[in-house]
């Protein structure tokens, strides 16, 4: 009996033990995982094998649409089947949209556009009512500014890499930069440079992103001054502003950005460099002529003053000491934004210049940061300068003179190391795995493959430093852009023209032509280099854009909670909640609290007077991946997108009487023209309008 | 100890006895502990779910029903369910969902007491838990017909789906949804230790029965 006891006794807690051990492995084992459907997205394919028949088929199919061999192979590569996704995001300047174009590569597939400088109804972009902060953003010295002219997509970077966290846009005409948080694809900041009115070189960043540069343009006096045009040489100025990122808050920290004061010479483009040459900018100009045009005073217009001498000036930035020197209080303030004087920069070594072949147009650092190719537009030539000879003649003091302003500037022959002869009008350059550098050339119209030198020799069969070969682009190509082109770690494959003109590619459509990318396969070495697809842009002129590895992008498909706000990227503590929506009337006015779920907005009902401040907040409840509603007040300016869990508020002064129906603008689901309700602005006084009674 | 207590306890086993047939006595307790884990597991893993496969939802919708709570897409689900009337899953089953840990628990614990029972009468202590899975299909079924037969008449497509009950395994459809309703481990291991609870009595029996036989005091004696 007592033996027996025992005996259950043991094996209980051996029992419970295991149990408890079991039940912690059963624990993990039941956290919820991502579940597979019962109907698979993408079916399994098995090779395919092509039989006479299909050939056959196929054959006539070619010829009835008059297609080659090439045209075929073509499709193959770029076809995407329903329910396939692209390879890689292509974030694209819009152009003077104002807006900033993800299309997938290589099916060159538009998903969609993000808005930034100019209001998009779709997206419900500006069309919040009378306090928008969209808006109140897009504000330059109190004026709505309510375009832009994007040019430069600069992608995130992490030890210069692609980090697919967030994308920063210049603005030429109004010299802003767009800050984008790619989790929901929404600009999330803009910033107005204070000291020049309209710019270029933005937006590129440092390896790190530790800084996004906006390069300058069209020299004016800084901080929005005025002085007569015979005092350019005095009054005049560039500059390069390096603004301040901010990664754990998403926002460009304006306090702790700083700008370069630099000579008048019209700086273009910027790079920053990486690896080999970390912590340096290199940023191309084109006017060291210091012309001022007045072709109407018979002097000589811009076109030909600013392309007078051989060489303008490569400037060579040393950023840590220009932060150094900012944090040690060395800048002066313009406009109230902190400016590193000339003088100061000479001194402290921040700024140096090398020639450069006249006005030219790119700058571009190899992947491994060894190399600087500077292309150039007048010159046949890229102009290839070795990092390590730039710092090499810098410690050595190897110069050739001095600017007027007292700028050394490093020998030419101490710091080149090649110059590759392309073509007519190379602008810009991008890089692939296999040792090539690919430049456009705007004159010829064609995309140029060439070989690195250095430690790129050993990957490629060719030559270093020599042209291998140049595929025409249909036509009056400028930017180009290769998979992840500009990163220490190009992928090769894929390479964008971003074309000009289109002339004759597409059926006519009007005399505003739409722009042409084309995507180039790049996978093959050697002389193979076709062109498998265009892609008609008609939307605005695009300018550089970014090819990025779509699965390092960490897209949100719905807000993480209920009731979140994107301005602050947070739940927002004033999102209405299901079951506590209504109109409340405070002294400021009357606050809407309402939520949207398929087929309905609640309230339906919404009763105001004429006169008062209206606050409309709005929370979506939705949960489900593109369950996006819409919301508008006809005659009132209002248009909202609602996507899956967003609080949106909109503002307005309800001063026109009458029946307002809002209504659902996305079409949610079978009932969404039910999904509506009436605002009534009740009349001060006096017969109601509309009243046949009175 | 009185003797109707003892009757129920059923007889104890001699050290000798023990010795001379280990495993006839120790394998019911074994079978017993096994089937007590399962139970206790269970709580751990989901009981049902049903898929809804519709075109507009290429990775279907999921929806996962523990013992004591409810997974997946609830809020997808019940958004779509207001179209005909049906009210929000969360307020089925409450008082079960409620309970259900506790009277797992209580079950396991009552399996537990079963193995000192020797007695016939243990298979009573057993008798929730070997019933356990049936009444959970049993009740998964009332609330789904209740909800399904009781609809709003008053909501949006009311006038297009009638009252209906969804099928709680293998099978359906509804509106444009097919639906796939399928037991899943959680029952699975309830199953298997009402299965496991069943053969353990039968080895129960197989042991006590003739000891108590043995055991018991010759019939003149007692009727005396």
């Amino acid at each position: 009996m007592r033996s027996k006891r025992n005996n259950t006794l043991a094996t209980g807690t051996v029992l419970l033990a295991i149990a408890s051990a079991v039940l912690c492995a059963g624990e993990a084992l039941g956290q919820d995982t991502k579940r597979e459907g019962r109907r698979s997205r993408t079916k399994e394919v098995k090779p395919i094998e092509m039989g006479n028949a299909q050939v056959a088929e196929l054959t006539k199919i070619a010829n009835g649409r008059k297609l080659t061999v090439e045209d075929l192979l073509a499709a193959a590569k770029t076809y995407m089947p329903s329910g396939h996704h692209d390879d890689y995001v292509l974030f694209s300047s819009g152009g003077q949209s104002g807006q900033v174009f993800a299309i997938g590569v290589p099916s060159m597939r538009l998903l969609r556009s993000i808005a930034v400088f100019t209001p998009e109804s779709w997206q419900g972009y500006g069309f919040a009512g009378d306090n928008d902060p969209v808006l109140e953003r897009l504000k330059i010295n109190g004026r709505l500014v309510p375009w832009g002219d994007t040019h430069h997509p600069g992608l995130s970077e992490t030890a210069g890499d692609y980090d697919g966290q967030f994308l920063f846009i210049g603005d030429k005409a109004n010299a802003r930069v767009g800050v984008i948080d790619l989790r929901d694809w929404e600009t999330k900041q803009i910033v107005k440079n204070p000291l020049t009115i309209s710019d270029h070189g933005a937006s590129f960043v440092t390896p790190n992103t530790d800084y996004v540069i906006e390069g300058g343009q069209y020299a004016t006096v800084l901080g929005f001054g005025y002085a007569p045009i015979d005092d350019y040489k005095k009054s005049y100025r560039g500059m390069v502003t390096l603004w301040k990122f901010d990664r754990e808050k998403g926002r460009i920290d304006v306090q702790s950005s700083f700008a370069l004061e630099l000579p008048p010479y019209w700086q273009d483009l910027a790079d920053a460099g990486k690896l080999a040459s970390d912590g340096l900018i290199f940023i191309n100009s084109f006017n060291s002529e210091m012309a001022t045009g007045g072709i109407e005073d018979g002097k000589p217009p811009f076109e030909a003053g600013v392309s007078q001498r051989d060489t303008d000036y490569l400037h060579i930035i040393d950023w840590r000491k220009a932060e150094a020197a900012f944090k040690a209080g060395k800048a002066k303030k313009i406009n109230g934004f902190a400016v590193i004087p000339l003088e100061t920069s000479i001194a402290e070594g921040i700024l140096y210049f090398a020639p450069e072949p006249k006005s030219p147009h790119g700058v571009d650092v190899t992947p491994n940061g060894q190399f600087v190719v500077v292309a150039g537009k007048l010159d046949p030539h890229v102009t290839v300068f070795s990092a390590e000879k730039i710092k090499k003649a810098i410690a050595d003091k190897k110069y050739s003179g001095k600017d007027d302003y007292g700028v050394p500037i490093l020998d030419f022959d101490a710091v080149v190391e090649a110059q590759v002869e392309l073509g007519l009008g190379p602008l810009h350059t991008q890089f692939d795995d296999k040792g090539y550098a690919y430049t456009s050339l705007f004159l010829d119209s064609a995309v140029a493959r060439w070989t690195l030198g250095g430690e790129y020799s050993s990957l490629h069969a060719e030559q270093p430093w020599k042209l291998v070969t140049k595929t025409p682009v249909q036509y009056n190509i400028g930017h180009l852009c290769a998979a992840e082109g500009d990163t220490v770690s190009p992928d090769g494959g894929y390479l964008i023209s971003m074309s000009k003109w289109s002339v004759d590619r597409f059926l006519p459509t009007g005399p505003l032509l739409p722009q042409n990318f084309q995507l180039l396969d790049i996978s093959a070495p050697g002389t193979t280099m076709p062109v498998l697809y265009d892609l008609p842009i008609g939307v605005g002129e695009p300018h550089y854009c970014q090819m990025i590895k779509a699965d390092k992008l960490k897209t949100w498909t719905t807000y993480p909670e209920v009731g979140w706000n994107p301005h602050t990227q947070s739940k927002d503590p004033s999102a209405p909640q299901a079951g506590k929506e209504g109109v409340v009337r405070t002294s400021d006015g009357v606050t809407v609290n309402m939520t949207a779920i398929r087929s309905h907005f609640t309230p339906e009902h919404v009763v105001v007077n004429e006169g008062e401040r209206v606050t409309w907040r709005i929370t979506s409840m939705e949960q489900t991946i593109d369950a996006t509603h819409g919301f508008c007040i006809g005659g009132y300016n209002i248009n909202l997108s609602l996507e899956p869990g967003e609080f949106v508020e909109c503002t307005f002064i309800a001063d026109k009487p009458g029946t307002y129906p809002y209504y659902c603008t996305e079409f949610c689901s079978a009932l969404h023209l039910e999904m509506m309700g009436y605002l009534q602005v009740k009349p001060k006084a006096g017969p109601v309008v509309g009243d046949a009674s009175h | 100890m009185p003797s109707f207590l003892r009757t129920i306890v059923g007889p104890r086993v001699l050290e000798a006895e023990f010795a001379a047939h280990p495993f006839r006595y120790v394998m019911p307790s074994i079978l017993l502990s096994i089937a007590r884990v399962m139970l206790l597991l269970s709580l751990f893993f989901p009981y049902w779910e049903m898929e809804l496969v519709a075109p507009q939802y290429p990775d279907g919708l999921f929806l996962t029903a523990y013992v004591h709570h409810l997974e997946g897409d609830v809020r997808e689900i019940d958004g779509l369910n207001h179209y005909i009337g049906m009210r929000p899953l969360d307020e089925a089953a409450r008082i079960e969902r409620e309970m259900s840990i506790w009277a797992v628990v209580a079950m396991v614990l009552l399996v537990e007491g079963a193995a000192f029972v020797h007695s016939k009468w243990a298979i009573l202590l057993a008798l929730p838990a070997i019933l356990f899975p049936v009444a959970f299909l049993a009740d998964l079924y009332f609330w789904m017909r209740k909800f399904g037969q009781h609809l709003d008449p008053k909501a949006p497509l009311s006038s297009s789906v009638k009252p209906f009950t969804p099928t709680i395994l293998g099978e359906g459809g509804i509106g444009q949804f097919r639906t796939y309703a399928e037991i899943q481990t959680g029952l699975w291991l309830a199953i298997g230790c009402a299965g496991l609870t069943i053969v353990a009595f039968w080895f129960h029996r197989r042991a006590y029965r003739p000891l108590a036989l043995r055991m018991a005091p010759a019939p003149s004696a007692s009727k005396s």
